[in-house]
C-alpha cells in the first residue's frame, strides 16, 4: 500500500508571545515544529504500514527550511520524503497549496492520503478536504480512530459535534486526523543520525507540471487585507476584600444584570 | 501583495526582524531584508517605527472581473441534524439577511434533507428563496454527495457570497466546494461586512491560535465563501408572515465513495450541550482531580448551565473530550462563563472569548485569565465556589 503523509512546518504558536504595549506578535526564538497534528498522521502511516505492507511518502510544500521537518519525519520511521520547493509557491492559501499538493500526489500515486485535521499557524483545515477534491478522491475529515484497512478500502470513526460516525471508504481516500488517534512516537538516537544523512528530493513547480497561473500568490483567490490584535475587554473588574465580599459582590451584580 | 523594504526609510532598527512569524526578514548591508519565506502576512507593516515596510499593489493576478457581475445574492448552507435544522443555520441566515440587505440582493438557502416544514421556517427566519432536496442520500451528512449538489446549485444560481457553519459538517465539506469552484474560502470567521465600494466581503478570522486577527478579501473569484464559527453571529428576526419561494432541486447522479455505517452519540452525565447552554461552569488542571468536577457540576445546575474543560483537565483524564473547549475543543458562547482553576493559554481563551460575562476564579493573581475575564477572585477554587454556591442559594432563597 502506497501512503503519502502530507505535513507542514509550523512556528509554534503555544510560544509566540504578545507584545502587550505594541500588541505585536514575538516570534523570537519561537521554534518551528512540525505541526503537531501532523505527527499524529505520520504515526497512522506508520501503524498501517506495519498491519498491511507498504511504504510511507512524507510531502510537505515550503521553503527550503522545511527540509528540517521531512528529516524528523524520517527518524520516525517515513520511507521517504519529498520538498516541495520553489519561489513560485510563495504565499498560496489554501486553494494553492491544495492544487501543488495534489499534482506532487498524482505524480507519486498513492491508496492512502493522512493529513492533519489542521495547521495550527492558520487554523483552516481546508487543505486536507482540497487536496482530496482536486484528487477527484473522497476524504474522511476528523478520523479519532481507524478500525479497519484492507487492501481497497478503511473503516474509520469520525468524530462530530455530538458523538462519531462510523464511515467507510473504498481506496484511494484522504484521511484527516484528530490528535485522540494515536501517540506519536519519539525517534530513536540511531534514526535521528541516519535522517540527518538522508537525502532528500527537492521538487519545484516544472517538477510537477503544474499551471503557474494556479500557484503561489498569483494563483492564491484570497488576500489579506490587514492584520490587526484583538480588543482586549475594557469592562474588567476585579473584586477585593475578603473572598466573602468578593463573593457577595459577585452575586450581586449578577442579580443586577438578571442571570441569577 | 508583495511586501517589501524601502530602503530609504529603513534605519535598521531590526524591530521587524522578532514580529515575522516565518523568519521571513534579515538584516543585510544595515537595512532590513525580506527573503523568499515570506508569507505575505503583513505583520510587520504596522511593527516598523518608520513605516518603512510596504506592500506594492502589483498587476500579478489574472482578473476573472468579466464574470464576476453575473454573481448576485447571499447563499447560505442551511446545515441540519436528523432532520432538524442546525441552530448555526439561524445565525447564519441573521448575518446572511443583514449582507444582503447590504448589497441589496436577495437572500437564498440551500436545505439538503429535513422536511418542506423546515424549509418554510427558514423563510420565516429571513431567507426570500430555498433551494430544498430531500433525496434520502443527504439524510445523512456524507461530503461527496453534500458537495456535489451545493457546488451544482451554486453553478446554476451563482450567489456572489456562499457561508455555511464552522461546525465539523461545515468545515468538512465546503472546503471541497471551493476547490470545486475554484474560489476561495476563509475558515472560521468571527465577523462578515461589505465593502460598499466594491462590494467585497470583508471576513475577519483569527489566526496564530487567536494572538492576531486577519482581514481576508477574495476580490477577483466568485462566489466568495467563509464558515462562520458557531455562537458568534446573532440570529436573524423571526416573522410569522414572512413569504419566501422553495425551489425543489433534484438530486440524480450524485456518486459517493464513502458510506456512514453508523452514528454514535456519546452520552454524557451531562446532557445540555456545550454550544447552546447559557452557563458554562469549566474547570482546569487547577481542580487537582476529577472530583472536582462535581463541585463544578452543583454550581452549574444551580446556574442552570452545563459543564465545560480545558483540555489539561481533559489531558489528565477527569472529565471527557467533548467537554472541551478552546481551539482543539468547543468554541463556546454563553452568558457567563465561569472559568475555575484554568490559567487562560491562548488555545483555551479563543473558544470562550466572546461570552457575555467572564468570571475567572484562580489562586494565581498573574494568571492571563484575569486579563479577559469581566470579574476576576483571587483565591482557591476550593473555598471561593462553595462560598458562591451558598450566597446563590441564598439569593434564590430571597427571590423566590
Ligand atoms: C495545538 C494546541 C491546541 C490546544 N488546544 C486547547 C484547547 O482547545 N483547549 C484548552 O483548554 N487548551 C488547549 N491547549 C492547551 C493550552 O495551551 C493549555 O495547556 C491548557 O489550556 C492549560 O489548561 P489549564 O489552564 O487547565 O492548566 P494550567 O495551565 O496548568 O493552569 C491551572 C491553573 O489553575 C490554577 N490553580 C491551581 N490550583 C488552584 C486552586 N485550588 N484554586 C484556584 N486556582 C488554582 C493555577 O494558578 C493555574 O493558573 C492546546 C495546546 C496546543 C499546543
Ligand atoms: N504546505 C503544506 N505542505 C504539506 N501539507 C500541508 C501544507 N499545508 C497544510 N498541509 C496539510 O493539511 C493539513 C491542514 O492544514 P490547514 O488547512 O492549513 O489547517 C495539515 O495538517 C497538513 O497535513
Amino acid at each position: 500500500m502506497k501512503i503519502i503523509v502530507c505535513i507542514k512546518q509550523v512556528p509554534d504558536t503555544t510560544e509566540v508571545k504578545i507584545n502587550p504595549e505594541t500588541g505585536i506578535l514575538l516570534r523570537e526564538g519561537v521554534p518551528s515544529i512540525i505541526n503537531p497534528y501532523d505527527l499524529h498522521a505520520i504515526e497512522a502511516g506508520l501503524q498501517i504500514r506495519e498491519r498491511v505492507q507498504g511504504n510511507v511518502t512524507v510531502i510537505t510544500m515550503g521553503p527550503p527550511q522545511a527540509e528540517t521537518a521531512l528529516r524528523d519525519a524520517l527518524a520516525m520511521g517515513a520511507d521517504d520524503a519529498i520538498l516541495l520547493t520553489d519561489k513560485a509557491f510563495a504565499g498560496s492559501d489554501t486553494w494553492a497549496t491544495s492544487y501543488v499538493l495534489s499534482m506532487a500526489i498524482k505524480k507519486l500515486g498513492a491508496d492512502l492520503i493522512i493529513c492533519g485535521k489542521q495547521a495550527i499557524d492558520g487554523d483552516t483545515a481546508q487543505v486536507g478536504p482540497e487536496t482530496a477534491e482536486f484528487l477527484d478522491i473522497p476524504h474522511i475529515s476528523y478520523v479519532r480512530k481507524i478500525e479497519e484497512v484492507t487492501e481497497n478500502s478503511v473503516r474509520v470513526q469520525r468524530m462530530m459535534d455530538e458523538g462519531y460516525d462510523i464511515v467507510e471508504s473504498s481506496l484511494p481516500v484522504l484521511l484527516t486526523v484528530l490528535r485522540e488517534l494515536n501517540e506519536p512516537r519519539l525517534p530513536s538516537l540511531k534514526a535521528k543520525i541516519a535522517a540527518k544523512k538522508a537525502v532528500i528530493k527537492k521538487w519545484a513547480s516544472s517538477d510537477i507540471n503544474v499551471d503557474n497561473n494556479k500557484i503561489g500568490i498569483k494563483g492564491s483567490p484570497t488576500r489579506v487585507k490587514n492584520i490587526f490584535t484583538p480588543e482586549a475587554r475594557a469592562d474588567r473588574i476585579i473584586l477585593n476584600g475578603t473572598l466573602e465580599e468578593q463573593v457577595d459582590k459577585l452575586a450581586k451584580e449578577l442579580r443586577e444584570l438578571k442571570c441569577l | 501583495m508583495p511586501i517589501v523594504v524601502n530602503l530609504n526609510k529603513c534605519k535598521g532598527c531590526e524591530e521587524c526582524i522578532a514580529s515575522c512569524p516565518y523568519d521571513a526578514i534579515e538584516i543585510k548591508e544595515g537595512k532590513a531584508s525580506i527573503n523568499e519565506y515570506c508569507n505575505f502576512c503583513k505583520t510587520c507593516l504596522s511593527v516598523c517605527p518608520e513605516g518603512a515596510i510596504e506592500e506594492i499593489e502589483g498587476k500579478f493576478f489574472i482578473p476573472e472581473t468579466s464574470s464576476i457581475g453575473n454573481y448576485r445574492g447571499v447563499l447560505i448552507f442551511a446545515e441540519q441534524r436528523e432532520d432538524k435544522i442546525s441552530p448555526v443555520t439561524y445565525e447564519l441566515l441573521g448575518v446572511g439577511r443583514r449582507l444582503a440587505d447590504d448589497l441589496n440582493v436577495e437572500l437564498s438557502a440551500a436545505l439538503f434533507g429535513a422536511s418542506e416544514k423546515e424549509a418554510e421556517e427558514l423563510i420565516r427566519w429571513g431567507a426570500d428563496k430555498i433551494y430544498f432536496c430531500d433525496d434520502p442520500v443527504f439524510k445523512q451528512f456524507n461530503d461527496e454527495p453534500y458537495a456535489r449538489l451545493l457546488s451544482l446549485i451554486i453553478e446554476t444560481y451563482k450567489p456572489e457570497i456562499v457561508i455555511a457553519g464552522a461546525t465539523p459538517i461545515g468545515r468538512s465539506f465546503i472546503p471541497r466546494v471551493a476547490a470545486r469552484l475554484g474560489t476561495g474560502l476563509t475558515a472560521d470567521c468571527t465577523s462578515l461586512s461589505i465593502d460598499r465600494e466594491t462590494r467585497n466581503l470583508l471576513q475577519v478570522r483569527p489566526a496564530f491560535g487567536g494572538n492576531i486577527m486577519a482581514t481576508i478579501l477574495c476580490p477577483n473569484h466568485r462566489p466568495q465563501m467563509a464558515t462562520v464559527r458557531p455562537r458568534v453571529m446573532k440570529r436573524g428576526e423571526y416573522k410569522k408572515d414572512k413569504k419566501g419561494e422553495i425551489i425543489y432541486i433534484r438530486a440524480d447522479n450524485i456518486p459517493f465513495r464513502t458510506k456512514v455505517i453508523d452514528t454514535i452519540k456519546e452520552v454524557s452525565n451531562i446532557t445540555v450541550n456545550l454550544q447552546e447552554a447559557d452557563v458554562i461552569v469549566s474547570g482546569g488542571r487547577g481542580l487537582g482531580n476529577a472530583k472536582g468536577f462535581e463541585l463544578l457540576k452543583e454550581l452549574a445546575v444551580l446556574l442552570g448551565g452545563t459543564i465545560g474543560a480545558s483540555r489539561a483537565a481533559v489531558d489528565e483524564g477527569w472529565i471527557s473530550y467533548i467537554h472541551q473547549v478552546g481551539q482543539t475543543g468547543r468554541t463556546v458562547c454563553p452568558k457567563i462563563y465561569i472559568a475555575c482553576g484554568i490559567s487562560g493559554a491562548v488555545q483555551h481563551i479563543v473558544g470562550m472569548q466572546s461570552s457575555d460575562i467572564i468570571i475567572a476564579i484562580n489562586k494565581n493573581p498573574e494568571a492571563p485569565i484575569f486579563n479577559i475575564a469581566n470579574y476576576g477572585i483571587v483565591g482557591d477554587l476550593y473555598e471561593v465556589i462553595p462560598l458562591f454556591i451558598r450566597k446563590i442559594k441564598e439569593v434564590k432563597a430571597i427571590s423566590s
